[in-house]
């Protein structure tokens, strides 16, 4: 996915909130920290210089803690928020400078979003909130139910198109946010920490739902979330925002992987390496012993049993074409799981 | 050190020639547009007259059998059916029948014009700091100023009679329609007016389709309060002219006659009952999606 083609990109986007964002916007780009700006001149910089390629038809994750400015930079994509300067670029048009007209034209056929609240309209019934979209772009009745009807089956929701969002739970609320918002066709879909109200296992069935639905969709996702381990399973890009910059960006492997600086270590340190690293990247040169062959995109953790399965505990790693590439014995995939220090190996990553 | 202890008050004189310039004023303003004005509001009273005229030639079975039906679509609760039914009933039993009439018509037409321009005013101030700054205060005088002085340049303007008694009434009962349309539309949750704009909705499909819904149960309360207190302002109406239950009352403070004022104040609290339950119980039969049980 790294390497396809740029849907959205965001150009030196800075955002300072309070009363004289212009004249802070020269302090900040001379040098003033977040907390200076805050403590002295009492504005709060929202986001600071961001550069961003977002893959078409991929995940893009921004990850960050709490006030990090994730939401805040979700929003500029579909220009709920006003920016202090910079350029959003989708599809060769510049969002930030659209004027209303198009802009919410922008809105209702090619960017939908999905809330952390869910944001459903309580009055409304799941059918109802689900043709809101719908219902705006002006189609007719008939027609919307019958295209929200079909959503509302794809999220697993058949059945319960008459309920009140109040007589549903949290995950099913969701659910009918992201019907709401895959039903007006839009290609692109924000997800502003869309499944972090939710507990831990309906969190990891709306993750299942939303990758299974991309799998046959090809949306360009842009999806916040704090939690690395959420970020790592949907992620094709991540991007770790702090105080309002971007920290690091790259595939969820090189996140793991190669941390740019103690910050970033220090959140994945504990997480589950198995999970993320591909057999390709931990593989030897290839040598004549047997063993299964497995793709060299199969994760550590999914080949570790079958490797200790095999007789000689060896795998054979095979590229796209299913060639052999290389092998990685039982030693090298717990190796990789215990997180020793291999980055000497990873040049080539 | 007299000027501690006597006032320094406008002289007499000065006192007088200001009085007199604003009641000269107000006087060539009414010689001037008086007429203007009565025909403005001519179709008001035709409008006031031909219901009123209707509700008296309906059948008295048949008005209560209407009530009925419409309690029972508001609140489907037998109990505030048959409440209605027994008190109408003993209302024209003790021979207020066409008072209660004439103040049911003013009632329904009062109401009808507070809707009418508080729902839009309410909006615009929901929508406008600045038009929120304006109207609060004039809405806090309306509600606190005795309403025997803004009886006065009514009656100058208008003299004695239904539409004065309308307008005064109005006055006095439209507050609460425009305060609680502003604050419902000012209360509703900020999340889902973002999902709108992110849906890209209009400033109008926004209204009508998020705002206006998700605010009528306060809306609502502001109709119910409304029509509470046109029919508290029915008897001081009655002084300028306007007929029903109210008038009853004013002559029985002036002649002492106890059981007639009793009676019709009875049969006021009686209409207020009524259309407080019934408007009350709809207003919350709109929430029922909240509470999880939707109609
Ligand atoms: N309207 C606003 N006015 C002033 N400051 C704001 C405003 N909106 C956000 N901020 C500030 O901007 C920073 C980024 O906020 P943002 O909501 O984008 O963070 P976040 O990463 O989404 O956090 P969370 O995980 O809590 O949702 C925070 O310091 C926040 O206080
Ligand atoms: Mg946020």
């Amino acid at each position: 996915m790294s390497n396809s083609e740029t849907k959205i990109e965001i150009k030196h986007l800075y955002k300072i909130f309070g009363d004289d964002p212009d004249t802070m916007l020269q302090k900040v780009r001379d040098g003033v920290t977040k907390d200076e700006l805050n403590d002295q001149y009492n504005h709060v910089l929202g986001l600071s210089d961001i550069n961003l390629k977002m893959p078409a038809k991929g995940i893009q994750v921004v990850m960050g803690l709490s006030g990090s400015g994730k939401s805040t930079l979700i929003r500029h994509i579909n220009r709920l928020i006003e920016p202090t300067t910079g350029e959003v670029w989708i599809d060769g048009e510049n969002v930030l400078e659209m004027n209303d007209k198009t802009l919410r034209e922008f809105r209702r056929n090619r960017a939908s979003m999905v809330f952390q609240k869910f944001a459903l309209l309580p009055h409304r019934t799941v059918m109802e909130n689900t043709i809101y979209g719908l219902e705006i772009q002006g189609m007719g009745e008939k027609e919307a139910e019958k295209q929200a009807a079909y959503w509302i089956d794809r999220v697993g929701l058949a059945g319960y198109e008459e309920n009140y969002p109040g007589q549903l739970s949290g995950g099913m609320q969701q659910r009918v946010g992201l019907a709401r918002a895959l039903a007006t066709d839009a290609d692109i879909l924000l997800m502003d920490e869309a499944f972090s109200a939710l507990d831990p296992l309906i969190r990891t069935d709306m993750q299942n739902i939303l990758l299974d639905l991309q799998q046959e969709l090809h949306k360009t996702i842009v999806f916040i979330t704090h939690d690395l381990e959420e970020a790592l399973r949907i992620g094709d890009q991540i991007a770790i925002l702090r105080d309002g910059e971007v920290i690091q960006q790259g595939t969820p492997q090189q996140i793991v992987l190669r941390p740019k600086d103690d910050y970033i270590a220090d959140f994945t340190k504990d997480i589950n390496r198995g999970r993320v690293i591909q057999l390709k990247t931990i593989m030897k040169a290839p040598n004549d012993k047997a063993g299964p062959e497995l793709s060299g995109e199969m994760l550590v953790e999914d080949a570790a049993q079958l490797v200790t399965e095999s007789p000689l505990s060896q795998a054979r790693v095979t590229n796209d074409a299913g060639n052999v590439i290389g092998v990685v014995g039982i030693n090298d995939l717990i190796r990789a799981m215990a997180r020793p220090d291999i980055e000497s190996r990873l040049e080539e990553l | 050190m007299d000027w501690l202890t006597e006032f320094p008050e406008l002289g007499r004189r000065d006192m007088r020639d200001f009085r007199k310039g604003i009641d000269q004023g107000f006087k060539d303003f009414t010689r001037t547009y008086g007429e203007d004005i009565e025909s403005f509001f001519e179709p008001l009273l035709q409008f006031l007259i031909w219901l009123e005229k209707l509700l008296l030639a309906t059948p008295w079975p048949l008005f209560i059998a209407i009530v009925c039906v419409l309690a029972w679509f508001a609140s489907r609760s037998l109990k505030i059916v048959i409440g209605s039914a027994i008190s109408l009933f003993l209302i024209g039993f003790l021979g207020m029948w066409e008072d209660t009439m004439s103040t049911v018509s003013i009632i329904v037409v009062c109401t009808m014009l507070c809707i009418g321009l508080g729902l839009p005013i309410g909006i615009l101030m929901s929508r406008s700091d600045r038009a929120q700054a304006i109207v609060t205060p004039i809405l806090d005088v309306m509600q606190t100023i005795p309403s025997f002085v803004y009886l006065i340049p009514v009656v100058m303007l208008l003299g004695i009679g239904k539409v004065p008694g309308l307008i005064a009434v109005v006055i006095y009962a439209i507050p609460p329609m425009i305060r609680l349309t502003n604050l419902g539309i000012r209360l509703v949750d900020k999340e889902v007016l973002e999902a709108a704009d992110a849906f890209g909705a209009s400033p109008w499909q926004k209204l009508v389709q998020v705002q206006i819904p998700l605010a009528l149960p306060n809306i609502f309360a502001g109709v119910n309060q409304t029509i509470m207190m046109s029919l508290a302002m029915v008897v001081i109406a009655s002084m300028i002219g306007v007929t029903g239950l109210g008038q009853p009352v004013l002559k029985a403070i002036s002649n002492q006659y106890l059981a007639m004022g009793l009676l019709n104040g009875l049969a006021i609290v009686a209409l207020a009952i009524i259309f407080d339950r019934i408007s009350q119980s709809y207003g919350k039969r709109l929430q029922s999606y909240r509470g999880g049980q939707g109609e």
